[in-house]
């Protein structure tokens, strides 16, 4: 955090200054480590045993908050007796089909929610349908749905299959010796670690988890974070004062682009996006959100949506036409960026347009994204600088190799410059959920542009072209509410953007005004608002997220400084910091609390709670939405406002956190004959191969684990950072961390030059040795970790360039999320730089063909008995044996005139 | 202006010495280690309170915001070419006149906790790999022989925490370590109460201003150089660049406190760019107060190597005005033990009238010799 948030680090040094103790958990000692009061060095991956030994260490001593496990939470709940455990199975989850690698997750339900065939329409949905998208991330707002919430209940949490025991007998295989063989951490220093978190949790303390992409970028990375969710819940560490868990962003607004997302399968406000052929109606789309018969606040889903259409098409919106509700463009698969990039190598995609983004550098297997380039049409790049996006046809790697040669790539390029923050006025949101307005304070210089400004006059030109068009399909675009008015320097008010997404009544004696809350937003097309959870943002017709009151001059909690979503609220499921009976858990920890007197809630921060819903209200027979939630129902966007220990749905790759192995590993996964998730997306593909693990034969070819992160002095793939002498002056030159001891067994000296090799590629760094990287004790070997920051690019524009550390993965996603394993792989490492041109293909080839890489090795998603290595030596041509049946013909050869693979072995 | 808590003005001294406090003062100078003295030493009336750095290390993260923050504000140049150093997290190298803000970082070894690395105390010889000859500089020769020496006696070596980044890769313990230590510390001008820098400067291009700092006016810099033989710290430096085209090219050049900044109440650049308060501003009185009370608790916490540096007002400069508190050592972060101002023999030396020739002479040995501390 001390590395790439130093800014928000400040709060962690003064939290350390008042006491707090700060642990810090990373394969690598960091700046964060250097000021931490103990650092945990863990292999890269192997977080889900850690995390699960946490778990086991508060289930088999008792230490779990038992009255907010109790009421606030799911452990009482029975699970069906269909569902069957990991280690029943043999390292999956029931409900497994090898033949699809997918999950029918309908085992996995609380008991009497176990069958296809009843309730409303979940059935045969949630396993075709929610299987085969991204569903974790498209329920990114609202959990999964649940048909309703009667669900049977053991409140003494003794029934075997109530969700406590199942947790409990989960967990029991997660014990220190299995983090001492997986993690290589001691039995002592995970005691220190479980100690420290269950001594500062309960009624007056909390503790807080905090990550990042170093939990997220892995093929079980959701699974990561639920393992960090059950601890919180167990603990009681959700919705009160110095809970939670924080995940820190990587850039100043990512928050903001996923609640107003530029993510293919949402739109704003976490809704999710229609899909073809199942939503062609409103009503069907609004029913998957939400079932009608479930608790909770998404049963709103039908306002809010309505709302984002009338922001979008005004007038055009009416409720004879479903709101415009066909004027959404509807999802035909996975359109997330690698399969993306995939259609662009089968020619599918013209055209592309790159914003503030440098996947040529920044993005898993820089060489597919470059490649993918090449085929397209025309390529628009908006950034600060020429980044290696914008100029891989005339000085890419590919162009080195011979892989690519410039004048045969028919891709036009336009670069359009950007503007900086500084030079436009618009909001920040960041991890904490808070916008905050910042103010234009110079005019951009020359042609640079902001994007709002961009797509302002993209749109008014395209609805110029197509001005008069009667044809159907040109009515969305020209319907948009496109006017915007114009501030005296003749920018776009960007406040009239915030204004539109805050909304507006549209009909009524308050007609024209500003919308205070979401509440207000109406499901009949009287209001309109572009992001149902931002609504508030103009409350009072302010711009609440300028405020800047400083700390000294409000409460603690300081409502006053920014605005964050939604409503104003700082803490989210606030409710949980009273007990059930509405009374904080202790003084020390009171934040929101009931106040009998008034008959409301009150407190610090803004209730996340019906403010006059007593803690005594119990539901009547047959309510649904919010109507529906007890007095005592803490988390109420779930489908039954409690926090899930479980998930029954939602998930697709299990209901409770398993370790698997990443996709590339020189260890064999020590909990289960599955190596790596069963679940995880594998793209068997000539130009996507992968490096042998575990006890196959040639994992040895690439026997280091090697983890990939940023440096303070440089941002993500370098495109605002390697252009600024005073940055790049500080981190010139690519370099690897390495310890002594991989450095003797290498022959790497200080300073000197390192190639780093993978089935894709190799790259060449310079070698720091450092002892900040220690050496690991895996199953009775040593394993050693590589460091490698990704900031630099091969190209000629930058000040300072290098090999890109993210050239050395392939390709292999989360099934919940599509995102990228790029946060451990494995790797080989020698002393020296590597081959130039035509050679260093060859170099790679035969460091893969030594360790007989084919397209099936490591593109198995379910692990056949024995091992990969045994179907790996049964022979590796007859594809038609193995479990993963998509492999098959995959002997597409790389490269742009023969690049017709499969796309993807999932779909 | 402040009272004068931490020693005395002589009567008179500001009169007679003039707005510089230049080769006439050295006598008062070392009578006068008070914090408030050196402004109205040189000749300031009724300056404001003295102003300077109190650079807490022991929260110091290494972001390396100060020194961004000091280039772009002071409009430093870039700092010789882009190459790696090799030296830990370190490419800046030193203080210089391009650098006016240093973050360093500080490798320790010692034994890491609750890590069982699976390789224990001796290595094989077979283990070295094949570079360790060809690896082995002096440095890590020393390291290899004090291995030696340890795998005899069993016994730790006493580890100065000196940085070792050269062929670290040599060293074949370092598989036993079971801890590790990261210091990290933003170095800046001293802004010394007796400022060698400016006690020699010919032109009067280095003045002392009236928060009590030291400064270069650049327009007056005829690029000597005797101030950078001047400085116990080897902190300020002639400009290297192009003529013509590098800003003050041979030019002296250091941290100026962001003098025009304190003309404006302002914080200086680096200070308000600390996320952690690891650089605190203020009133050099304060400051103390606020070190002493630091440094206490760290060491009552058990951190018993925490200390000050430069920061006593009898110390060999007077009490700087940027003062630190280091968790070692000085030593360990390259700075010298016990600092005194390079002209701390002139006064006794201009006494001996009869032997003013000699005396000169040996003044100049004196320069010569401070600047190769």
């Amino acid at each position: 955090m001390a590395e790439c948030h130093p800014v928000g680090f400040q709060w962690v040094m003064e939290a350390k200054a008042r006491g707090a103790k700060v642990i810090h958990i990373d394969p690598r000692f960091t700046r964060t480590s250097a000021v931490s009061d103990t650092h945990v060095p863990i292999r890269a991956g192997s977080d889900i045993v850690f995390l699960g030994a946490v778990v086991n260490y508060i289930l088999s001593n008792n230490l779990h908050f038992e009255e907010y496990v109790k009421a606030y939470t799911n452990a009482a709940n029975l699970v069906s007796e269909d569902f069957r455990d990991v280690d029943e199975l043999d390292g999956v989850f029931s409900g497994y089909d090898p033949e699809t690698g997918k999950y029918n997750p309908t085992s996995w339900a609380y008991e009497g929610h176990d069958h296809d065939d009843e309730g409303s329409g979940q059935g045969d949905e949630s396993q075709e349908s929610s299987a085969s998208r991204g569903a974790g991330h498209e329920l990114g707002g609202h959990g999964a749905a649940l048909e309703d919430t009667d669900v049977p209940r053991d409140e003494t949490l003794q029934h075997p299959r109530s969700v406590f025991q199942v947790l409990k007998r989960h967990y029991a295989r997660y014990t220190p010796e299995m983090v001492q063989e997986t993690c290589g951490i001691s039995p002592e220093q995970l005691l220190e670690v479980c100690q420290a978190v269950t001594a500062n949790s309960g009624r007056e303390r909390t503790t807080c988890w905090v990550y990042s992409v170093g939990w997220t970028h892995h093929t079980v990375g959701v699974q990561m974070i639920r393992s960090s969710a059950i601890i919180q819940l167990l603990l009681g560490n959700m919705g009160r004062p110095g809970g939670g868990i924080m995940a820190l962003r990587g850039h100043a607004s990512i928050q903001g682009s996923t609640d107003i997302p530029t993510l293919f399968n949402l739109l704003p406000g976490y809704l999710p996006m229609p899909k073809v052929g199942e939503h062609d109606s409103l009503d069907e789309f609004v029913a998957e959100i939400a079932s009608p018969d479930q608790k909770g606040f998404w049963t709103n889903a039908k306002s809010y949506t309505v709302n984002l259409l009338k922001a979008w098409w005004g007038d055009a919106a009416t409720a004879e036409n479903d709101y415009a509700f066909q004027y959404l463009p509807k999802l035909t698969g996975d359109h997330g960026t690698y399969a993306t990039v995939m259609s662009m190598l089968r020619d599918e995609i013209d055209g592309y347009f790159l914003l503030g983004q440098n996947p040529a550098v920044g993005s898993a297997h820089g060489k597919m994204q470059r490649m993918g380039l090449s085929h397209l049409k025309w390529l628009v790049v908006r950034d600060l600088n020429m980044i290696e996006s914008a100029t891989f046809w005339k000085d890419g790697p590919e162009i080195e190799t011979g892989e690519l040669k410039t004048d045969e790539i028919d891709t036009e390029v336009f670069f359009f410059p950007a503007a900086a923050h500084v030079e436009k006025g618009g909001t920040f949101t960041q991890t904490h959920r808070m916008l905050q307005w910042h103010h234009k304070a110079v005019s951009p210089p020359g042609d640079c542009q902001s994007d709002l400004e961009f797509f302002h006059l993209l749109g008014e030109k395209i609805r110029a072209r197509l001005a008069g068009s009667t044809d159907d399909r040109d009515r969305p675009v020209l319907d948009l509410t496109w006017d915007y008015p114009r501030l005296p320097d003749g920018e776009i008010d960007p406040e009239a953007v915030l204004k539109e997404i805050n909304g507006y009544f549209l009909e009524g004696e308050k007609k024209g005004q500003l919308l205070n809350t979401f509440n207000e937003m109406q499901p009949d097309g009287s209001t309109s608002g572009g992001c149902w959870i931002y609504t508030g943002v103009y409350a009072d017709g302010i711009n609440q997220a300028a405020r800047r009151m400083p700390g000294r001059e409000q409460s603690w909690v300081a409502p006053e400084w920014g605005w964050a979503w939604p409503a104003n609220r700082r803490t989210l499921y606030n409710r949980a910091s009273a007990d059930p009976e509405g009374k904080p858990w202790s003084e020390r920890k009171a934040y929101v609390w009931w106040d009998e007197e008034a008959q409301k809630w009150t407190g610090h921060d803004v209730p996340d709670f019906e403010v006059g819903k007593a803690p005594s209200y119990r539901p009547p027979e047959g309510a649904s939405g919010p109507a529906a939630l007890r007095g005592d129902d803490p988390f109420i966007m779930q489908a039954d406002g409690k926090g899930w220990l479980y998930a029954p749905s939602g998930l697709l790759d299990g209901p409770l956190p398993e370790h698997y192995e990443p996709q590339e590993s020189p260890v064999s996964n020590p909990m289960s004959r599955q190596q790596s998730s069963p679940t995880r997306e594998v793209f068997p593909r000539e130009d996507n191969l992968q490096n042998p693990s575990g006890d196959e034969p040639g994992a040895d070819l690439y026997p280091y684990v090697f983890t990939t992160y940023r440096l303070t002095e440089h941002h993500t793939a370098g495109g605002m950072s390697r252009w600024q002498s005073v940055l790049a002056e500080l981190q010139p030159e690519f370099f690897c961390e390495v310890s002594p001891e991989l450095a003797r067994e290498r022959g790497l000296t200080n300073n000197g030059w390192a190639t780093i090799i993978s089935a894709r590629t190799a790259i060449e760094a310079r070698v720091m040795v450092t002892e900040r990287m220690a050496p690991l004790r895996i199953a009775g070997r040593t394993v050693h970790q590589i460091g490698l920051p990704y900031h630099w690019g091969v190209g000629n524009e930058a000040l300072v360039t290098g090999d890109s550390a993210n050239d050395l993965f392939g390709v292999t996603l989360d099934s919940n999320v599509h995102i990228q394993e790029t946060k451990v792989a494995s790797c080989d490492i020698q002393p020296g730089r590597r081959p130039r041109g035509p050679a260093l293909l060859d170099y790679v080839a035969e460091h893969r063909e030594r360790a007989h890489v084919t397209t099936l090795t490591g593109n198995q998603q379910r692990t056949p008995p024995g091992g990969a290595g045994a179907e790996h030596a049964s022979d590796s041509a007859s594809h038609g044996t193995s479990s993963n049946l998509q492999v098959g013909e995959g002997h597409a050869p790389a490269g742009r005139d023969t690049d017709a693979g499969p796309d993807g072995g999932t779909r | 202006m402040s009272p004068h808590e931490h020693g005395h003005t002589p009567a008179g001294g500001a009169g007679d010495v003039g707005r510089h406090d230049g080769h006439l003062g050295f006598e008062q100078a070392f009578t006068s280690a008070g914090s408030a003295g050196p402004a109205v030493r040189a000749g300031w009336d009724e300056p404001p309170a003295r102003k300077g750095f109190f650079t807490d290390t022991s929260i110091c993260i290494g972001c390396k915001a100060c020194e961004v923050a000091c280039k772009e504000w002071n409009g430093v140049p870039q700092d010789g070419i882009y190459e790696l150093l090799g030296s830990s997290y370190d490419n800046t190298g030193q203080l210089g006149a391009s650098t006016w803000r240093h973050v360093e970082f500080i490798e320790q070894r010692k034994p890491m906790a609750g890590l069982d690395t699976g390789i224990t105390i001796g290595v094989p010889e077979t283990a070295l790999g094949p570079d360790i000859s060809l690896a082995a500089s002096g440095h890590a020769s020393e390291d290899v022989l004090g291995s030696l020496a340890r795998a005899v006696h069993d016994k730790p070596l006493v580890d100065l925490g000196m940085p070792a980044f050269d062929l670290p890769s040599a060293s074949p313990d370092a598989g036993e370590r079971t801890d590790f230590r990261w210091l990290m510390a933003s170095n800046v001008c001293k802004h010394c109460t007796n400022a060698g820098c400016l006690d020699v400067c010919p032109t009067g291009a280095l003045f002392r201003t009236e928060f009590g700092t030291v400064v270069v006016q650049d327009d007056i810099c005829n690029g000597c150089g005797y101030c950078v033989a001047g400085c116990p710290f080897g902190v300020i430096d002639r400009r290297v660049g192009e003529k013509g085209v590098t800003k003050n090219e041979g030019i002296a050049q250091k941290c100026t406190l962001c003098y025009d900044r304190l003309s404006e109440n302002q914080t200086p650049a680096c200070a308000q760019a600390c996320p952690t308060q690891s650089i605190q501003f203020g009133d050099v009185d304060e400051l103390r107060e606020r070190a002493e009370k630091r440094v206490t608790q760290l060491q009552e916490a058990g951190v018993m190597n925490a200390q000050l540096y430069a920061e006593d007002p009898e110390g060999g400069v007077g009490g700087a005005g940027a003062f630190f508190l280091l968790l070692d050592e000085p030593e360990v972060y390259g700075f010298p033990p016990d600092p005194i101002v390079t002209t701390a023999d002139l006064p006794r030396m201009w006494k001996h009238a009869g032997l003013a020739a000699l005396g000169l002479a040996a003044a100049a040995a004196t320069v010569f010799l401070g600047a190769r501390r």
